[in-house]
């Protein structure tokens, strides 16, 4: 039970419109089509919002599912209404892109969990009437991975081209590999981890603390009160955004270089450039993000070790698998290094896949899946190319 | 002459990929379902950006991750003599490749023992470029040495076929200790 709408943007409270009635396409489903949860819940009704570019082939092939990080949306290639951004991965998805939309028809859903329009805390309950907030049930990849398989069936392709993502998109894309490996044929986690270490739970632990600590918080009710813990979700966001850096790129971007002033002023305003860089981003995050969205989705993540679902061995997650692999990791990444990528492919080698690993040089962090990165751009598209080759549709480069 | 060992669209382990040259040759001509391990991070961002299946890694070290008899044909072109643990390699690849295809340099052809002989030098040829203190080559061996070493790892040699330094074939029949001077180079398929 499911029906496509899309709304008409309207420029009066857009955010808040954004998490009942997204801009972009909308595929709900009736409380008898519940989504079955992780924590043995059942999720219904409930809804899935997503973008589509290109076009989907006569034989239904060319379909690319890309899955977006922690903070990201279903808008990879497009304005986000919210922000009037452009997508945040267009340097990689479009036409003539790496993810070349002249040949691939590429779905980008938001997350179960998320803010923009999928269901997700700042949600209306339906059995209340007022905003999910702590009452919706918690989140984990699987389940997001799950919601999207629905999306998937909805839109009536039966096996994807390819799944795609960085961070916690790499995540769940090592979860579509596991959960249906028939359905996935290319796989692509970037950036990823098959597990989140004590460290990264420690951090989102941090970001999670300073939310609840805000006094508008309320214990996740604030939208009853009609407040933001704004300031505790920007501290978050700063906490997270130094973890996405490498003390590289930091030290070359700012150095120890002061904010608009000569001298030091012997206080605690932001002196330094990199006060004042993350105090911005914190600030710019709470407009477009939800505080308890941050919780659950950072749980999520919290929660994800693919090995532990199979019996505490990666090997058995996935056993037998025909899907092409291509793992990607960068140098200075330090919140998801090399080694998590590697173990990945140590695994997949272990049931002799066919799997292909760069390591990427880049002194800009965990963020370089983001940013404009030759090596990664030339990977993305050799490694579509041949698996193009490999299911006989017709790739970019070999296109007349 | 690698690739003519290696029958139609069989599963292909590389090992030394380099820059895929020999895994896109068979890949399109004898359509084989292919991986790669190429130990220079640069060498295999090149071959995934062709388009081919290629890992970074170390025959000494991660060859231990496959099952056995993963593969059909494992292959190991110029590589043996670069390893830490030749013998150990060799006893892998047997045992995760069905067929072993494994090229390896002649240390004993005449122009290195003319060196040693006249010059007291250690070889330096175009073909083998390297002094001494910089080789990467470390593990050298004759091809006697070579078919020797099968021997002891129960390895049949089902083919072998010497090569001149160009990698043509060498178009006579000779008796093992003639090839073991002329050969520049020899390609030999093992199955245990």
């Amino acid at each position: 039970m499911s029906a496509d709408t899309r709304h008409p943007n309207s420029s009066e409270a857009l955010k808040a419109s954004e998490s009942e009635a997204p801009s972009s396409r909308l595929a709900t489903f009736a409380e008898d089509a519940p989504l079955e949860l992780d924590s043995g819940t059942k999720l219904g009704p409930w809804q899935i919002a997503y973008e589509t570019y290109g076009t989907l082939n006569a034989d239904r092939t060319n379909a690319i599912l890309v899955c977006h990080a922690l903070t990201g949306d279903q808008y990879v290639a497009s304005t986000n209404p919210v922000t009037g951004k452009p997508g945040w991965w267009e340097l990689i998805v479009g036409p003539g892109k790496p993810i070349d939309t002249n040949h691939y028809f590429v779905i980008c859903s938001n997350v179960l969990g998320g803010c923009l329009g999928t269901t997700g805390p700042a949600s209306v309950n339906p059995s209340t009437g007022s905003v999910y907030g702590l009452d919706l049930p918690v989140i984990t990849i699987r389940d997001m991975v799950r919601a999207q398989a629905r999306l998937v069936d909805h839109l009536g392709i039966s096996t994807l081209f390819a799944v795609i993502g960085g961070s916690m998109g790499g995540m769940q894309v090592l979860q579509w590999a596991a959960s249906y490996p028939e359905r996935v044929f290319a796989a692509v986690p970037i950036a990823a981890a098959a597990r989140h270490t004590s460290q990264n739970i420690a951090f989102h632990e941090v970001g999670r603390q300073a939310i609840m600590a805000d006094p508008n918080w309320r214990s996740g009710k604030y939208f009853t009160d009609d407040v933001r813990p704004t300031k505790g979700l920007a501290v978050a966001r700063m906490a997270a955004h130094v973890t996405y850096m490498s003390d590289e790129s930091l030290h070359q971007k700012f150095g120890r270089n002061l904010q608009d002033r000569d001298n030091l002023t012997f206080g605690f305003d932001a002196d330094f450039q990199i006060e004042s860089y993350l105090r911005h981003q914190g600030m710019t995050f709470v407009d477009r993000f939800d505080a308890n969205s941050y919780l659950y989705v950072t749980r999520a993540m919290d929660y994800f070790d693919l090995a532990e679902e199979f019996g505490g061995s990666l090997v058995n997650a996935f056993k037998d698998t025909k899907t092409r692999f291509c793992l990607m990791s960068f140098t200075s990444d330090w919140l998801f290094p090399t080694s998590e990528s590697r173990s990945v492919v140590r695994a997949l080698n272990a049931v002799a896949a066919n799997v292909s690993f760069v390591e990427i040089d880049s002194d800009r962090g965990h963020d370089s899946f983001l940013l404009d990165v030759p090596e990664l751009f030339e990977t993305m598209t050799g490694f579509l190319t041949g698996a193009a080759r490999a299911r006989g549709i017709p790739a970019p480069r070999e296109a007349v | 002459m690698v690739a003519s060992l290696v029958p139609m669209g069989a599963r292909v382990l590389d090992i030394g990929s380099e820059d895929g040259a020999l895994l896109d040759h068979l890949t399109r001509e004898r359509r084989v379902d292919g991986r790669g391990i190429e130990l220079s991070q640069a060498g295999v961002n090149r071959c995934v950006a062709r388009g081919l299946s290629v890992i970074q890694g170390d025959a000494d070290k991660d060859l231990s991750d496959y099952p056995d008899q993963a593969f059909d044909v494992v292959i190991l072109s110029q590589t043996l003599q670069a390893t830490r643990e030749p013998k150990q390699v060799m006893s892998e690849l047997l045992r995760i490749g069905r067929q072993v295809v494994v090229s390896i340099p002649n240390f004993a052809h005449w122009r290195n023992r003319m060196q040693l002989l006249f010059r007291g030098r250690m070889p330096v040829t175009k073909y083998l470029p390297y002094e001494w203190y910089d080789t990467p080559n470390i593990h050298f061996c004759s091809l006697r040495d070579f078919v020797a070493l099968c021997r002891e790892l129960d390895a049949d040699v089902d083919k072998a076929i010497a090569l001149s330094a160009k990698g043509n074939k060498i178009p006579v029949s000779a008796p093992w200790w003639v090839w073991n001077i002329v050969a520049e180079q020899a390609v030999f398929l093992l199955k245990r």
